[in-house]
């Protein structure tokens, strides 16, 4: 649970500052509409994360509802198979849910319960935090509204359906590119007619402050397991921490708790798609330069008018033109690097990971279990690399026949 | 003192309201937008807002978005919205202001942006995802080319910020009339007219009210109590047809300005 001092206004490893900037990163370009909301909801946090019954409850839910700890688990067979840098895997994808984002999504249903709110909305790409946030509201009682691309409800219907399930109203989204980033826009657009009543559950480390510092801190759990685990079970930190980064919060989630462990690199990896160019790939950091997109300023994919470009991946919850701004800050700083592998990389991690460890995992994890995969062959033996297996694959089954051509079920 | 500061001082010596139609640049094309901002003058308009198409509009409702989508698919561009406003503001008696998300500001170069604005004869300035905290260094560039930068207030500004917001605009108060995007209206909140006066109350700048504003018996109500009305997505959904029959479609949106200005003074 969030410990983070807030007071110091200088950016330092714990950032932001009081305007949301980690360096010259985030911030707020939202309407005036939302400041009030915004205003209130970092104020909320700010009083939750000093009130030690909020967080006895929320520590209660991650150990009995989510069933954390999660394990580190050794990837025996996968290691051997490279020959190089043990592999580890930090199981989120065991988490109920399937996939990291419930640490937030309950940790901000208690804020929302905190301001006397009764209704949630959410956007989703892949339909993890969609049915991440369905359960927790279904969990707490709250009235849930989903907004998700018709793009992505098309290539995730397992998720749609477990929404449905859960007693969310899935919204299909029409407009733009018809995924996440879409999606995102929808979900600000009823947020700004529905403030007073309803809380948005932002699913990643994206969009105005305070949501990138607060979905960072609840998904730190992340790190913060890893590096006691580490201790417990290697003896020693990692030398080498690997994360996907769609939004960026299991990536965030997972480093932060190591920025200031300074013998471990930290590598986050975006989705490469299927090349270089303007929208076959979806790495803001890597290929786009800094400006505005969803409230924050950061790294983004924009054309020369500052029109946000479509961008590319085979998974949803990476397909996003976007990235949160502690991790343009990190890039700035050189204390994180950023990679991106492709579309094919990733897939190809995702059969090795089946066949060597069983172990299905989520097309956005692929993309980290890939970069470790390369890693450790130029590694050696007795360095230890950890990778965050943020999700697991049941959801991409279908889209995974689909892109093999092969038939499924 | 830029043309909006002008414009106001007139019509409050006259005892007149402002009528500020939006149009949104582009759509379906720009020969379309120099044509309708002439009518729009012609009509009784006392100033212009020109919405420059932006990818993902937040504060837009489906109107405005889907006519921002129409201009972006045809490949509009920053540079050819500017030259074309350069070519019709001369022709033009009332002042035209840009609505501009900052996205778009920000990727230009904040003077580039505003040094353009000037030489094409534009008068400021709307920056709907630029709150306060982030403005100082806009408002800057702006006050040192007399480019007026409006801010907004809604009905979810407390006061004591409502007034630290008066503080930092130029050329008149944006004031949203309701929580929420932009949009036609059937009905408008009560509190806005007491919300509004206490505004006026509290600053020398003008007070002129916008989203959901449709129809006349919206301008009869609340004419009297602001220094003028924004009329947006009522112009712009008009604009769908324009594609189709361009002619028609100024006379239909002239038509409408017409009535709303019949009802405004
Ligand atoms: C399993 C999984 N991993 C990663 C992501 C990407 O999001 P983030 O970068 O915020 O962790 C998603 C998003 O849907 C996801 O479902």
């Amino acid at each position: 649970m969030p410990t983070t001092p807030r007071a110091d206004s200088s950016c330092s490893a714990h950032g932001p500052d009081a305007a949301g900037r980690f360096g010259v990163f985030g911030g707020r370009y939202v309407p005036e509409t939302l400041i009030y909301a915004l205003d209130q909801l970092a104020e909320q946090y700010e009083a939750a994360s000093q009130d030690a019954s909020f967080r006895a409850e929320y520590e209660e839910l991650l150990k009995n509802y989510v069933g954390r700890p999660s394990p580190l688990y050794f990837a025996k067979r996968l290691t051997q198979h490279c020959g190089g840098a043990e592999i580890w895997l930090k199981r989120e994808d065991l988490n109920h849910t399937g996939a990291h984002k419930i640490n937030n999504t309950v940790g901000q249903a208690l804020l929302t319960l905190r301001m006397g709110k009764k209704r949630v909305i959410a956007e989703t790409g892949a339909g993890q935090h969609g049915v991440a946030t369905a359960t927790a509201c279904a969990h707490f009682g709250l009235e849930c509204v989903v907004f998700m691309g018709e793009e992505d409800i098309r290539r995730q219907a397992p998720n749609v359906f477990s929404m449905k399930l859960l007693g969310a109203e899935v919204r299909p989204v029409t407009s733009g590119s018809r995924t996440l980033r879409d999606a995102v826009n929808e979900a600000m657009r009823e947020w700004m007619s529905c403030v007073e009543s309803t809380h948005y559950i932002l699913g990643s480390v994206v969009g105005p402050h305070p949501f990138p510092m607060i979905v960072r801190d609840f998904q730190s759990v992340i790190g913060r397991e890893t590096i006691q685990q580490s201790r417990a079970q290697m003896g020693d930190l990692p030398n080498l921490v690997v994360a996907c980064v769609g939004g960026g919060s299991n990536a965030a989630g997972m480093f932060y708790p190591f920025v200031e462990l300074e013998n471990v690199s930290l590598v986050g990896v975006e989705a490469g798609g299927r090349g270089n160019q303007p929208g076959d790939h979806a790495s803001p950091l890597t290929y786009g330069q800094p400006g505005i997109l969803h409230g924050s300023f950061s790294y983004v994919m924009q054309d020369e008018d500052g029109q946000t470009c479509d961008v590319h991946s085979m998974s949803a919850g990476l397909d996003y033109p976007g990235v949160g701004p502690e991790h343009s800050y990190w890039k700035s700083t050189g204390r994180v690097t950023y990679t991106s592998c492709t579309d094919q990389d990733a897939m190809n991690a995702f059969d090795a990971l089946a066949r060597f460890e069983g172990i299905l995992p989520a097309l956005e994890s692929s993309h980290a279990v890939a970069e470790a995969i390369k890693l450790a062959k130029t590694r050696n033996r007795n360095e230890r690399i950890v990778v965050c297996l943020s999700g697991r694959g049941d959801k991409d089954a279908a889209e995974i026949a689909r892109l093999k051509g092969q038939s499924f079920g | 003192m830029s043309a909006i500061d002008d414009l106001f001082t007139r019509l409050r010596h006259q005892d007149r309201k402002a009528l500020m139609p939006f149009v949104t640049a582009g759509d379906p094309d720009l020969a379309f937008t120099a044509a309708v901002l002439k009518e729009l003058a012609a009509r009784g308009a006392s100033m212009c807002e020109v919405g420059i198409p932006y990818s993902d509009p937040i504060a837009d409702g489906p109107v405005i978005q889907a006519s921002y989508t129409r201009a972006l698919d045809k490949h509009v561009k920053l540079a050819s919205i500017l030259e074309t406003l350069g070519e019709v503001t001369p022709q033009l008696a009332t002042p035209v202001v840009t609505m501009v998300s900052y996205a778009i500001i920000y990727r230009h170069g904040l003077e580039k942006y505003a040094d353009a604005l000037v030489a094409q004869g534009v008068a400021g300035m709307i920056v709907p995802d630029l709150p306060i905290e982030e403005s100082p260094q806009l408002a800057k560039v702006c006050e040192a080319r007399d480019l007026s930068l409006i801010q907004l207030i809604t009905p979810t500004t407390p006061n004591n910020r409502a007034l630290r917001i008066t503080e930092t605009s130029s050329g008149f108060i944006y004031y949203v009339s309701v929580a929420g995007i932009t949009g036609e209206r059937a009905k408008l909140p009560t509190e806005l007219i007491e919300r509004v006066s206490w505004l006026r109350e509290n600053t020398p700048l003008p007070v002129c009210i916008g989203f959901g504003i449709s129809r006349p018996e919206h301008v009869r109500l609340l004419a009297p109590v602001a220094d003028g009305l924004i009329v947006g997505s009522a112009i712009v959904r008009r604009m769908e047809a324009a594609e189709k029959n361009p002619q028609a479609t100024l006379q239909e949106i002239g038509d409408y300005v017409s009535s709303l200005a019949a009802e405004l003074n």
